[in-house]
């Protein structure tokens, strides 16, 4: 533990790309304080800056096979985490060009009990819209493992693609699902 | 740390799986490169008329042009692969520039010579339009196989490593093209070539999401 950080996050890299989960959980949450730093630094929003570390978490997951271990470390990741910044912002601002704060629906019925079947009814179709509106990987994963019960493997082979994948659609889509519901 | 970051890093390091290392962007770019040389001689000396092409590489002009377009479509695949990974300079991006000069100022200088001299009343759309079928032709299977080359690197910035790749395959198919040209390049052959490299590049840099995954 006494390496330098670069030195130190390659080898874990390198050991990582073989197959050594301790390592790759290592520095995960080693790399962690230098990502919030530089999403700070591209002025991301602080309300923004753990998605911002997720994200880069994910790509940094999905293009380790490119880090060669001759190479630096700090710069690979430096790249990484400030474009997941950038492009973040981009789709930030461009959804926030089209919002609109739409004033508060106060309407209900006397009767609580009316209440509860009818945000029930709310719920599950809105449920039922946001699950068609994710990307159709992400619906796939989430339906097999989290709606039929499937485990991952099962449904990595039911879907013809690896269980890192569907691990990484369910989070992406259940991410996408907490942000609608305290959007809504 | 946020229960969700703490979730996802164990959920990413749980069961991961040893990976293959990508190899270095020159042997990447190098195989590629050797797989199109291959079969871009194949065609060449199967089906172009080598005769007429000799007769028209005495002229200085075309030897400029092919010289220009050969070195831009070859510098710009290799920028394309090493633009693909996160950690190398963009300043690749730079590479084809000067041969990207050199084609455009050989292509200028051979259609002002023809177009003064030689072919009166060229603007019209004739064989221009086989030119243009050519390019896209050949330039789009070569941007689609290229892109299959890229996409392994999942690229963080995709827009530049598709525009520099698709000038490259652009190149390639339009040096690939005067060997198939009966005729040296006139101002409404310069003018289609460049809107079929353009197309390519577009096309190529609209669907780059699509394409480099």
């Amino acid at each position: 533990m006494g390496l330098e950080p670069d030195k130190r996050w390659s080898s874990e890299m390198a050991a990582a790309q073989s197959g050594d989960a301790a390592a790759y959980e290592r520095l995960l949450r080693d790399i962690l304080p230098f990502l919030r730093l530089i999403a700070r630094r591209e002025r991301v929003p602080s309300d923004m800056v753990e998605d911002i570390v997720q994200d880069t978490l994910l790509t940094i997951h999905r293009i380790r096979h490119t880090y060669d271990p001759r190479r630096p470390f700090v710069p690979w990741l430096a790249v990484i985490a400030k474009r997941r910044s950038i492009d973040a912002q981009r789709r930030f601002g461009r959804i926030s060009a089209w919002e609109q704060a739409a004033p508060d629906q106060l309407e209900t019925f006397p009767d609580p009990a009316a209440n509860i079947q009818i945000e029930l009814e709310d719920k599950r179709e809105w449920l039922h819209r946001a699950l068609k509106d994710l990307p159709r990987k992400q619906r796939e994963a989430v339906e097999l493992v989290k709606i039929r019960g499937f485990s991952v493997s099962e449904a990595a082979t039911a879907s013809g693609r690896s269980a890192g994948a569907i691990k990484v659609n369910i989070h992406r889509a259940l991410q996408a699902l907490r942000k609608l519901f305290e959007e809504r | 740390m946020s229960n969700t970051t703490d979730q996802l890093i164990e959920m990413l390091a749980r069961d991961i799986a040893p990976i293959r290392r990508l190899r270095p962007p020159i042997i990447r770019a190098a195989m590629w490169l050797g797989t199109v040389a291959f079969l871009g001689a194949f065609v060449i000396f199967t089906f172009a008329n080598l005769g007429v092409f000799i007769a028209r590489a005495r002229h200085i002009e075309l030897d400029v042009e092919l010289l220009g377009s050969f070195t831009t479509g070859f510098l710009a695949v290799i920028a394309a692969f090493y633009l693909s990974l996160p950690d190398r300079s963009p300043r690749w991006a730079l590479l084809p520039l000067p041969s990207l000069a050199l084609w455009l100022s050989g292509s200028g200088a051979s259609c002002y010579h023809q177009w003064l001299i030689n072919r009166n009343g060229t603007w019209k759309l004739g064989e221009s339009s086989h030119c243009l079928l050519f390019i896209l032709g050949i330039g789009l299977p070569l941007g689609a196989a290229l892109m299959l080359g890229l996409r392994k690197a999942h690229p963080i910035a995709p827009l530049r490593v598709a525009v520099i790749g698709g000038l490259g395959v652009a190149a390639l198919a339009t040096f690939l093209l005067q060997f198939f040209h009966p005729f040296d390049v006139t101002m409404m052959d310069l003018t289609i070539h460049t809107i079929a490299v353009a197309i390519v590049v577009s096309i190529i840099a609209w669907r780059r999401s699509w394409a480099l995954g």
